[in-house]
């Protein structure tokens, strides 16, 4: 090595820290406006739970966009989807739903959501096909299609299911909650919040383990050149397509566990969140819908218990607030 | 050996403008041809057409006996050709690792592949596992022109490869070059800078306004200063 | 006489790697310095810190006297510093003429004046159309910038500079990835602002005849630090410029 070329190895990529910090600078800013710390805890649990369910119908989203540059206005669809394939399991299996045991109702719980994960990971893969790649590279004819699509979904679900609400009860041992001194968290909260950093941790294991994860990050940036390297886009497309329609299917799940009842207006309800987490958290990435979701649950909740008149408005005011300090959301994907 | 490259006719059309307008050269099995013209003459169209990025409006594209010109980009990638663009294209979120390792068609890095890459470009191993976003200009370069070289391709279309090279490493480049030369590779180079189109280059074609208007020997054109002048504008001796 | 443009022991770490060591640097009107060094060993950024775009962890850059450190890149340009970039920074969908208009309006201090139509700022245009026609771009005032050759582009975001009317100029690698026939083209306006006095200019380039016909003086960074600072012929040819910059094999000669 020449006297110019001396350098050591460099260590490796540092985090930026500072936009996963937000949710925590949120929590504690409403804090002592909030003065009880039972009230504080119960708000910050469920903020959580309610973080890791957005987090979980998110995230395929933002994937979806940051590698196709598609604008799925269809995604609610699959939401709704599972909510409603969640009873299609829990219907037959009532005993073990009903029954006093911990280990049937989880197994009826993760028998729901798997199946709802799997019945939206198929119809991913037909609207995608059907829908979707008619229209890759035109988003206005995206945003017209999927919506049209997303209204045929809702309509056929009404036509199988019936148009009423559908009652879903929890398993027993999940109904209830913990109590900790004061405050009380509820225990199917806490299951939420588990099976939520469970798909968070996975994605991404997936995304920077492994080489299809590495592909998936490369496409999000620039998917030509991914293609130009040998690799068919479009196939890994489609397989990311059906992953986060699976996703949002298991989100509609438990959310609609969460509700005790289902209805296909969930899915238009979450859409718009979910756009607004993909777009505070960085259109492409992973770790930012993560963050934007607790970020935005929690700011709901707060804002819902402190000023219940600005709780509507509250998650479009914490999508500007970030935007005016990371106009292109928390972690943005470089080549965006 | 590898296979020669010959285009026929090819027109390539981007929204209204008629940019290569019936493309005719080869590059011959194992040589190096040299892609020479003055910017906007249609050099990186010409290589995005090859690689099937861009599709031809009309004509043919061979590399051998395989035709090219209805193949998807990746289909092109898969028949062993290695592709730097002009604008690098290096992923920045990907550490230089795995820019490098998405290179590796055929799987796993070679060790002693990657030992004579970093040869030519230390600052590639020094850099190693950090964001490839982080590298300047002329190590990203280095990093896109290794990531096309990281296995052995049947065909090399490079462009502009010593673009924000200091002068030390043009010359490793040009050793690389040479090196893979000696391998039998056909490599398509473009490039402005007239030291490595003369020590790399065995033919010259050169372009102007989507057509080639010249085609022969580099040694030749070297040698002729009035020829460099009429086709390129200046005496390119007296570039670097 | 006060420096145009200094800098005092500039530092920037990046986690555990220094990117810029403890440069110190004057640079006087009337000068034009090339600025040389291996690829990463900080000549971008160490003009982003002088420039403003990124923040020292250590040192100072002062303006004609003038601590700017804490100052933001807009106001150190509203201070009379020019800077043009690595990667061609123009607004591609307007057009030639509309890119300078936005600097000379961003040099007269007009922002946000919605009851004007843009006609009526004659002032303004002809200023445009002037410094337009110094690049020989004017017969291509109204195309879009995207649809401008590259060296075109680069013409113009030397013309949208002169609009500004720094009186420091910086140019990062003006001539990368321009053809044999344009290269003289930028040469000739760098050397035009040279020619008036006033001018402080600074040149990051590879290419040696460039920096030889131009640079009145050069300085070399290598690993962030500065490891030369002269005049071109005793620098190029100073031994760590040959060996470890232009590869030339000790005993030989470039």
């Amino acid at each position: 090595m020449s006297a110019l070329d001396a350098g050591a190895a460099l260590p490796r990529r540092r985090l930026d820290v500072l936009p996963a910090l937000t949710p925590l600078a949120v929590a504690l800013v409403a804090a002592p406006f909030i003065g009880s710390l039972s009230t504080f805890v119960t708000l910050t649990a469920a903020g959580l739970a309610m973080g890791m369910l957005i987090f979980t119908m998110a995230s395929g989203l933002t994937l979806v966009f940051g590698m196709m540059d598609v604008l799925n206005f269809g995604h609610g669809a699959f939401i709704a989807l599972g909510a409603y394939a969640a009873t299609l399991a829990l219907a037959p299996l009532a005993s073990w739903s009903s029954a006093d045991s911990l280990v049937l109702n989880l197994a009826v719980f993760v028998l729901a959501i798997i199946v709802a994960a799997l019945i939206c990971g198929v119809f991913g893969w037909v609207f995608e096909r059907l829908i979707v790649k008619p229209v890759y590279g035109q988003h206005l004819k995206q945003i017209l299609a999927t919506i049209g699509g997303s209204i045929i979904a809702e309509q056929l679900l009404y036509a199988v299911f019936g148009p009423a609400q559908i009652p879903l009860a929890l398993p027993k041992t999940l109904e209830g909650s913990f109590v900790f001194g004061q405050a009380a968290v509820e225990k199917y909260r806490l299951l939420a919040t588990c099976v939520g950093l469970l798909v968070f941790a996975a994605e991404m294991l997936i995304l920077n383990r492994t080489r299809i994860g590495l592909l998936i990050r490369a496409g999000v940036e620039n998917r030509e050149m991914v293609e130009a390297l040998g690799y068919r886009v479009d196939r890994l497309f489609v397989a990311v397509f059906m992953a986060g329609s699976a996703l949002a299917g298991l989100g509609g799940a438990m959310m609609a566990l969460y509700r005790g009842q289902v209805h296909a207006t969930i899915g238009g309800e979450f859409l718009v969140l979910c756009f607004i987490v993909i777009i505070i958290g960085g259109l492409g990435s992973v770790g930012g819908s993560f963050v934007a979701s607790i970020l935005v649950a929690l700011i709901a909740n707060y804002t819902g218990f402190l000023a219940p008149k600005l709780a509507l408005v509250s998650n479009i005011l914490a999508m500007v607030a970030v935007l005016l300090w990371r106009p292109r959301g928390l972690y943005p994907v470089s080549g965006r | 050996m590898s296979a020669a490259l010959t285009l026929q006719g090819v027109h390539t059309h981007i929204g209204r403008y008629h940019i290569l307008q019936g493309v005719d050269f080869d590059a011959p099995a194992g040589r190096t041809t040299m892609l020479l013209g003055r910017n906007g003459a249609g050099k990186t169209t010409t290589l995005r057409t090859i690689m099937g990025l861009w599709r031809a409006s009309k004509g043919r594209i061979a590399l051998g006996a395989t035709a090219l010109e209805k193949l998807a980009a990746s289909d092109v990638a898969r028949l062993g050709v290695g592709y730097a663009p002009e604008t690098m294209a290096v992923f920045s979120d990907l550490t230089v690792k795995e820019n490098l390792v998405l290179g590796a068609r055929q799987g796993a890095l070679d060790d002693a592949r990657l030992a004579w890459i970093f040869g030519f470009f230390p600052a590639l191993k020094k850099f190693w596992l950090s964001r490839a976003g982080a590298l300047s200009g002329g190590q990203k370069q280095m990093l896109s022109i290794a990531r096309a070289i990281v296995e052995p391709r049947e065909l090399l279309l490079i462009d502009e490869p010593t673009k924000g090279l200091a002068p030390a490493i043009v010359g490793a480049l040009i050793a690389c070059l040479n090196e893979i030369k000696a391998t039998g590779v056909t490599i398509l180079l473009v490039e402005q800078n007239f030291r490595v189109a003369r020590e790399v280059g065995d033919e010259v074609r050169v372009m102007d306004n989507g057509l080639i208007v010249h085609r022969g020997p580099m040694a030749a054109l070297a040698a002729d200063e009035a020829l460099q002048n009429r086709l390129l504008g200046l005496s390119l001796a007296s570039h670097q | 006489m006060t420096p145009s443009l200094e800098t005092r022991d500039l530092t920037i770490r990046f986690g555990g790697h220094v990117a810029v060591d403890h440069v110190s640097c004057a640079f006087f009107p009337g000068e034009l310095t090339a600025i040389v060094g291996p690829n990463g060993a900080g000549k971008t950024t160490y003009f982003n810190l002088m420039s403003g775009q990124l923040a020292a962890s250590d040192g100072a850059v002062l303006i004609g006297g003038v601590d700017v450190t804490p100052l933001s890149a807009p106001k150190r340009t509203r201070l009379g510093l020019g800077r043009a970039f690595q990667l061609t920074n123009l607004f591609p969908r307007l057009s030639v003429g509309e890119n300078v208009r936005l600097a000379t309006q961003a040099k007269a201090g007009v922002h946000y004046d919605m009851r004007r139509p843009w006609r009526a700022s004659h002032d303004l245009v002809e200023r445009a159309d002037a410094v337009l026609a110094s690049v020989g771009l004017l017969d291509k005032r109204d195309a879009p910038a995207a649809a401008l050759p590259h060296g075109d582009q680069r013409k113009l975001e030397v013309a949208m500079m002169m609009a500004l009317e720094p009186s420091i100029f910086m140019f990062d690698e003006p001539t990368a990835g321009m053809s044999v026939d344009e290269v003289p083209v930028i040469l000739g306006l760098i050397a035009r602002l040279k020619a008036d006095k006033s001018k402080t200019i600074l040149l990051v380039e590879h290419k040696m005849d460039v920096v030889r016909s131009l640079a009145d003086r050069i300085i070399v960074l290598a690993d962030g630090r500065l490891a030369a600072d002269g005049e071109p012929a005793a620098v190029i040819a100073s031994p760590i410029v040959q060996e470890a910059y232009l590869g030339v094999a000790p005993g030989a000669r470039a």
